[in-house]
């Protein structure tokens, strides 16, 4: 109940920060305007002549690959800048629940940017007839993405003090969480590597489990890989913070 | 309220706090005072539970900071250094926000940042974001943060550093206002501050303490204590010291040039004399030889000296 209380207030303060500064209406903003020029511009939406959102979803692992890393790039190098980390920590909080309310604050306003797709939803609506359960399944796999992204952001923030570091890191990290599912990659390693290295390099790639959310399967192993990715991330927050107060 | 024993850190190969010790009760200012990366700061960290020490325990009330931090933590209020703040919050968003920290929620939350918004004179800025306001506002507004919740342990590193004299004034005068209910410890590398505002004072140099007591024990530690000094313009000062030096009383009699004219003979007493013993037996010879005096009083000790000659051993010190 305490440490939910806790979650709460500081969640609430990192959110009202994101609105209290321009940073939130310019990241909807560019957000919106990205995906639309993807979806509609970049693969034809039009022309698809689909009543499905793959055209929009498509485009999010790249699309997030950047926008997501300039969101959670402040989380913590901000805190370790400002000083502000030393007020936060001095109060009766715990690390991890200073980490999970950041997180999740951070992680509502990426959900905010997606629900405010919603006009797309109702535009294949009113154009086709779509299976409405697999855009559901299309958006929560493209807020566990986000959520897996912020989570390695959150890390790298940490590290750093520097948030232009922060983010070069985070971009590189989910980069090749990309990479190591997409084919150019696997057959690159199918050279040298055995099968079952292969297949593991290829488990840790966000795509494949990205994917088979877009095909509208709800698999709780794919879950199951974001909130390890999540977990993961964010124990190695804890880890790294308990280390720049132990000097 | 705090029993910190025996505690060190290190960063790496450096030792910024070497086997502190010291107890701080309720109704005591308790002065921290040493030169730049002293340890101070470090271990005011250490003291509210933002860094582990190396060894050692730290106690607030009942609880072990390191056992219990939580707990611990509830009864502290913390003034770090530089009062950090989120600049992107207005003051009532962020005095709010360490209200709902502290656990206060619905009315008792707006009574909470009520209480200090009138305490610190914030009203003015209330609706203002932190980042426009002046360093006497920011610095303010994390001092209210710090007594949100009214803790019975105030830990403060240099509430006054970066105010104009006034504000270093208030400050002050808070400080011993609330030190008559609460434990309050307090770091500062101004002199006048600790003999303003302390009960207690604790000299750290290195990261070791090398001297513990109230003001005025650490003032009669200076070699100026007890000394009794003359301003004469008429005589002769060597005349003077002449007739000073073979009184049993004196140790020593040094001259020194007065800054308005004239000269300041300064008699210094033997150690173990009494209290006014050498002030008397030197107005009675002034008495006997008729010299015209303008000013004859006992020094009191200055804490400057004091502090000068214990955290810098190697440099000679300067001959009064």
């Amino acid at each position: 109940m305490e440490a939910f209380h806790n979650i709460k207030t500081v969640a609430k303060r990192e959110l009202s920060g994101y609105f209290a500064s321009p940073v939130a209406y310019v990241f909807i903003v560019i957000f919106l305007l990205l995906a639309g020029f993807f979806t509609f511009m970049v693969s034809r939406f039009f022309a698809g002549e689909q009543a499905s959102l793959t055209a929009f979803f498509i485009w999010h692992p790249w699309l997030y690959l950047f926008l997501v890393p300039a969101v959670g790039m402040r989380l913590w190098s901000e805190e370790r800048r400002l000083g502000t980390m030393e007020l936060l920590l001095t109060m009766p909080i715990t690390t991890w629940q200073a980490i999970v309310g950041k997180f999740i604050a951070s992680w509502l306003f990426l959900g905010l940017a997606l629900v405010l797709t919603f006009p797309l939803i109702l535009t294949v609506n009113y154009l086709g007839h779509p299976d409405n359960g697999v855009i559901f399944c299309g958006y929560v796999g493209s807020f566990m993405l986000a959520g897996g992204y912020l989570a390695v952001s959150c890390m790298t923030s940490a590290i750093t003090r520097n948030q232009v570091v922060s983010f070069i890191l985070s971009v590189v990290i989910c980069l090749f969480l990309i990479l190591a599912g997409w084919p150019p990659v696997t057959q690159m390693l199918v050279q040298w590597a055995k099968p079952w290295l292969v297949d593991g390099v290829a488990a840790f790639s966000v795509m494949t489990h990205f994917d088979s959310f877009q095909r509208g399967v709800l698999d709780s192993r794919d879950l199951l890989f974001f909130l390890l990715v999540m977990g993961f991330a964010l124990f190695t927050t804890g880890i790294i913070i308990r280390g720049h107060r132990a000097g | 309220m705090i029993k910190v024993q025996n505690l060190s850190k290190t960063f790496g190969p450096k030792i910024a706090v070497n086997d502190i010790s010291f107890e701080v009760e309720r109704g005591e200012v308790f002065g921290f005072l040493g030169p730049n990366g002293a340890g101070k700061s470090t271990t005011m960290r250490m003291v509210t539970g933002f860094i582990p020490p190396t060894s050692g325990s730290i106690k607030v009330g009942a609880h072990d900071m390191l056992e219990q931090p939580i707990q611990a933590k509830r009864l502290i209020g913390y003034l770090p250094e530089n009062a950090p703040l989120y600049a992107d919050m207005t003051v009532h968003g962020f005095l709010s926000f360490a209200a709902e920290m502290r656990g206060f929620t619905g009315e008792a939350k707006k009574k909470a940042v009520h209480r200090v918004v009138e305490m610190c004179f914030l009203e003015s800025v209330l609706y203002q974001a932190i980042d426009t306001l002046s360093k006497g506002y920011r610095h303010r507004t994390c001092f209210a943060q710090s007594i949100i919740h009214d803790p019975d342990v105030l830990v403060m590193d240099e509430p006054t550093d970066g105010l104009d004299p006034n504000q270093k004034h208030e400050v002050r005068a808070l400080i011993r206002h609330m030190g008559e209910k609460k434990a309050i410890v307090f770091s500062t590398h101004i002199l006048e501050e600790v003999e303003a505002a302390c009960s207690r004072v604790l000299i750290i140099d290195r990261g070791r303490i090398v001297a513990n007591g109230t003001p005025d024990e650490l003032k009669r530690k200076s070699e100026l204590a007890g000394a009794v000094s003359l301003l004469v313009s008429v005589h002769p000062a060597e005349e003077v010291r002449a007739k000073l030096s073979p009184l049993p009383t004196v140790r020593r009699i040094a001259v020194l040039k007065a800054p308005g004219g004239g000269d300041i003979v300064r008699a210094f007493p033997k150690a173990g004399s009494k209290n006014g013993e050498l002030a008397r037996s030197v107005a009675e010879v002034a008495a006997q030889e008729g010299w015209k005096i303008q000013e004859l009083h006992t020094e009191e000790g200055r804490l400057d000296e004091v502090f000068r000659s214990i955290t810098l051993p190697e440099t000679t010190q300067e001959k009064h």
